[in-house]
């Protein structure tokens, strides 16, 4: 699949500090793609070059083919972490305007705005003041902003912050709509439930430097320990510790279940999951067999701590 | 439409809405109108109120010479023994004069009093030592056999006629018009600066405190942004400029027009008197119109079209870089006072200085360095200036204009997306090598 976004050795330095060392990255067209990484790792740092706030020092960024130019503001559609209205201006008139910055004529953002508004069931609010409204609300409104110049990519920074459950689903199902729509997403979140949720590709950001990118499922399996859960209900446990262990090491685990077994977590090392089920078989029934895929958070932590 | 006029737009639109802005414009010519009524009534009133003061006179000399005005009424104590007179004036009078009984008037030069509480003002001591010395200047020409009456005949009063190497007729006062019109021009610019100027600051942080900022300037240049904030917001002041204009000389015509049937009513003057005056009133005032016309108008105006364009675009754009550098409007103070200065010196160096030499070493350098010039060139132009230093100055003006934007916009770019920290100067320097 060919890359919407492609960022290429991009160094960034503020006086003496390097907030991007060297980074590139390559974002499938139509994937989400979660931007990970600790606090001041550098990903707004990227994302506001991305969006041309900033300028590298070095390094070229290409949006769908194209080196990044002043009119593919059009294109990309950014919710920051930062992000507010003016408090005093009405809803209408400042979403108006500001997809009028964007490049859209007056008629054109009026009917993306009365589609959006009918989809998100808020049309009542075109003439109050953002300052009238909750904070829920008023990110809803924000959303619809982002959104509403129909971009090619869209910078989701932190987007769920400030969203009460039922409201940060109904965001999550527009995001995953415009996926469908052939948008391209990039997620930048601490928040991994969602990452492991919605990300098709991740890459993972860390003092600078970019340390892992690629498919989610790529690199899980790539940090795959070749370590399963089981569960077993046993006459005999203690012949059953003693084969298992000539073979494999073991650990006590916990997880949910209904009966009242044995949980163990089983490093197979080089030997294939038949050995370890063969074993298991014969000393008893086995409730629980599922091989241990480790979660992104893991593999976050697992990475920041190494380096 | 283009992005520019888009934030423009939305600049004005925003000001003008904003209520504190709409209460301003009209309340401010009603206040300043109100005030200044409030103020001559006041004044008028303070002077209204009749003094009495008592005279106890022992020398017997001055007596009829203190004559009653229509602000002071003397009355004569001097029947009474002194310390009877002193009592009674303490009690009713505002203060006594008391001429001591002497064999020879002249040591009256130095012994008259005036006794009182309070202290009385120059304008009423010069008046009394006027009388005095009238009286016995008087005595000492009479002495000297003098005629005193052949004397005052014998006085003259000369009145220097001015005129200029062409022929034409010039006039006294005119430097005082010039300064005053030079300075009307020059501070409306300074006020201009600061109002507006801080509307453009205020503009600046709040976008920054309302984390619009970043999502703004994802759609445009940050340098765009500032541009439109500043004509934005200046062309809202001169809306402003224009109805407090309009409203106030309305205003004033009123009230004016008024008062002034109602003290011409009043007023019981012999009309003839008034005609004459009028005739020579009108002589003056039809020569001080035409000296004002002559006045390099054209060049005043275009002058001052250019210098304020030049003075508010250099000085917004610092205050827009200030806005950006901080986070709340009082963290703004220490990089305020900076440009609030030259201002200030320009203001009052160009005053006193163009009022004593207009071509002076001092008025023409600081009409000439571009913080100070917008205020101080347009005082000086009244009174002619010579092009080549026009040109020097604005030429300079709009090479600062443009090196302090370039300046403004870097520590703007970098500035509007820091938080929570109050930068220092050194950062800021740091900042323009982002």
């Amino acid at each position: 699949m060919s890359s919407i976004l492609e960022v290429k050795n991009v160094v960034k330095q503020y006086g003496d500090y390097t907030a991007l060392n060297s980074v590139s990255l390559k974002v499938p067209k139509g994937s989400i793609y979660g931007l990970l990484g600790p606090n001041g790792a550098g990903k707004t740092s990227l994302i506001r070059i991305i969006n041309q706030i900033t300028m590298p020092d070095s390094g070229e960024v290409i949006l769908d083919g194209e080196k990044l130019a002043p009119y593919h503001v059009q294109h990309i559609g950014y919710m920051p972490e930062e992000r507010g209205l003016y408090k005093t201006m009405k809803v209408g008139e400042q979403a108006l305007y500001l997809a009028q910055l964007k490049g859209l004529s007056k008629e054109e953002a009026k009917k993306q705005l009365q589609y959006w508004f009918e989809k998100l069931e808020i049309q009542g609010w075109w003439n109050k003041k953002i300052q009238e409204l909750s904070k829920g609300m008023a990110q809803k409104i924000q959303f619809v902003v982002t959104v509403l110049h129909q971009p090619k990519l869209l910078i989701f920074d932190e987007p769920f912050s400030g969203f009460d459950p039922v409201n940060a689903n109904i965001i999550k199902d527009e995001i995953l709509e415009l996926k469908k729509k052939g948008s391209t997403i990039i997620f930048s979140t601490h928040r991994m439930e969602s990452v492991e949720e919605m990300c098709d590709d991740i890459a993972l950001i860390h003092k600078s430097n970019k340390l892992i990118e690629g498919k989610l499922i790529d690199v899980k399996k790539d940090h795959r320990t070749n370590a399963f859960e089981v569960g077993i209900l046993s006459d005999n446990i203690e012949r059953l510790m003693y084969e298992l262990t000539q073979q494999f090491t073991l650990e006590q685990t916990n997880f949910k279940s209904l009966n009242d077994e044995l949980k163990l977590e089983v490093q197979l090392g080089n030997a294939t999951p038949n050995a370890l089920l063969n074993i298991l078989t014969q000393n008893g029934q086995v409730t629980h067999f599922v091989e241990k895929i480790p979660s992104v958070n893991d593999i976050f932590i697992q990475t920041v701590s190494r380096k | 439409m283009s992005v520019l006029s888009l934030i423009i737009k939305r600049e004005f639109i925003a000001k003008v809405r904003n209520k504190s802005f709409i209460v301003m414009t009209f309340l401010s010519p009603l206040l300043i109108v109100g005030m200044s009524f409030l103020i001559g009534y006041l004044v008028n009133m303070n002077n209204a109120e009749v003094k009495k003061i008592a005279i106890h006179d022992e020398s017997g000399i001055f007596k009829k010479d203190f004559k009653n005005t229509e602000k002071t009424v003397y009355v004569d104590l001097s029947a009474m023994p002194l310390k009877t007179a002193k009592d009674t004036a303490s009690k009713n009078y505002e203060g006594m004069i008391y001429i001591p009984k002497v064999t020879d008037p002249k040591e009256l030069l130095t012994k008259v009093e005036y006794i009182s509480d309070d202290s009385p003002s120059m304008d009423f001591i010069m008046s009394m030592e006027e009388v005095i010395d009238h009286q016995l200047t008087q005595n000492n020409l009479k002495e000297l056999g003098f005629d005193y009456d052949k004397i005052e005949k014998a006085k003259t009063n000369a009145n220097i006629h001015l005129t200029k190497f062409s022929g034409e007729d010039s006039i006294k006062g005119l430097n005082e018009i010039k300064i005053v019109i030079g300075s009307v021009f020059g501070y409306l610019i300074m006020m201009f600066i600061v109002i507006y100027g801080n509307f453009v600051m205020r503009s600046v942080i709040e976008e920054k405190t309302n984390r619009i900022i970043e999502i703004i300037i994802s759609s445009v240049k940050p340098f765009q942004l500032m541009l439109g904030k500043i004509i934005g917001n200046s062309l809202a002041g001169l809306l402003q400029f224009t109805i407090w204009a309009i409203v106030g000389v309305t205003l004033l015509i009123g009230v004016a027009s008024f008062f002034g049937v109602q003290t011409g009513a009043q007023a019981s003057i012999d009309p003839e008197m008034i005609n004459a005056a009028q005739q020579q009133m009108g002589g003056t005032m039809q020569s001080y119109i035409k000296e004002i016309l002559n006045l390099p108008l054209g060049t005043l105006v275009c002058c001052f079209i250019i210098y304020f364009v030049g003075g508010y675009f250099l000085y917004s754009s610092l205050y827009a870089a200030i806005g950006a550098a901080v986070d709340s409007e009082t963290d703004s103070q220490q990089f305020l006072l900076p440009i609030i200065m030259p201002m200030m010196l320009g203001v009052y160096v160009g005053f006193f200085t163009v009022m004593n030499d207009p071509h002076g070493t001092v008025a023409t350098v600081f009409s000439i360095i571009p913080l100070t010039s917008p205020i101080v060139m347009l005082m000086r132009i009244p009174f002619g200036v010579p092009w080549w230093q026009l040109v020097v100055s604005i030429v300079l003006l709009f090479g600062t204009f443009l090196l302090v934007v370039w300046f403004a916009a870097k520590i703007y770019r970098v500035g509007i997306l820091m938080y929570g920290k109050k930068p220092t100067w050194k950062e800021l320097y740091k900042w323009l090598k982002y």
